[in-house]
């Protein structure tokens, strides 16, 4: 598997470390509620299919990547920063 | 008072030749790091330019020579090997200094490339991996920065703690490819 780092290009996956559901930049104000709060810390799911992951660029630009793939077929769909992601949210 | 002997990162170890390609060490007096403070970019580049006359690397790129060279190793970041920096960068960047925190070595001779590549992951063919590029990488299982100083010629950094293991790791390729090299 390959993944293209917005930074260095397209890389081999090992030089990435993967940290888990991309969720987890959408962190709930702090008064959102327990319920909001126990499905963001607890609550993950686990498609076959197309799904959203934060990628750690370790021994690359040290980057933190959003990617877009799809774990059926391995197929990277798209990439990009972290910090833009989350911009593009608010 | 304690006489203490400063070491290199590879004493002892290099340098170590094989075949075509030769492994040695690099002693660069400095090894300075540079990160651009949040939207200082430009004015950080300015600023190395105006003092010593050299350019913040573009990602993926090197700028410089033998005497001073910049290295981009992350986003608005750059490693400057070689001479110390002149200049004053308050305020524009995070500036550490890392001489004694990594092992610098030159790796050289017409097999040099296809030495790392049994090392990296990256395409190190000269199509691609030209003079100048560098790379932020895997070798072996250590994080390293490749950079292509010549048309043969490599220079690879790696944390000082494991200069030992890529003195071996590149000797042990080096040798792989030696016992194939049938002049």
């Amino acid at each position: 598997m390959r993944i293209t780092c917005p930074h260095c290009g397209e890389r081999d996956r090992r030089e990435f470390y993967y940290v888990g559901d991309a969720l987890a930049i959408d962190r709930p104000e702090p008064d959102a509620g327990s319920d909001v709060w126990n499905d963001y810390i607890h609550n993950r799911d686990n498609p076959a299919g197309v799904t959203r992951d934060l990628w750690y660029h370790e021994s690359g630009c040290s980057a933190w990547t959003v990617v877009t793939r799809n774990t059926v077929t391995h197929e990277i769909l798209d990439t990009m920063l972290a910090a833009d992601a989350k911009e593009g949210q608010s | 008072m304690v006489e203490l002997i400063a070491k290199t990162a590879c004493d002892g170890l290099l340098p170590i030749t094989h075949g075509s390609v030769t492994l040695s060490e690099a002693t660069p007096e400095r090894i300075t790091a540079v990160a651009a403070f949040e939207g200082q970019a430009k004015p950080l580049a300015e600023a190395l330019m105006a003092s010593n006359s050299i350019a913040m690397p573009a990602p993926n790129r090197s700028t410089g020579g033998a005497k001073l060279r910049a290295i981009w190793v992350g986003p608005d970041q750059a490693f400057f090997v070689g001479e110390q920096l002149s200049c004053e960068l308050g305020g524009l960047a995070s500036v550490t200094d890392q001489s004694d925190a990594w092992a610098v070595v030159r790796l050289e001779g017409a097999h040099a490339v296809d030495v790392l590549t049994r090392l990296t992951p990256i395409d190190l063919r000269s199509s691609v991996f030209k003079r100048g590029h560098t790379a932020k990488t895997d070798l072996m299982h250590m994080m390293a920065s490749i950079t292509k100083t010549g048309d043969a010629a490599f220079e690879v950094m790696v944390f000082r703690s494991m200069a030992k293991t890529l003195v071996h790791d590149l000797t042990t390729a080096m040798t792989s490819v030696s016992a194939r090299d049938i002049a």
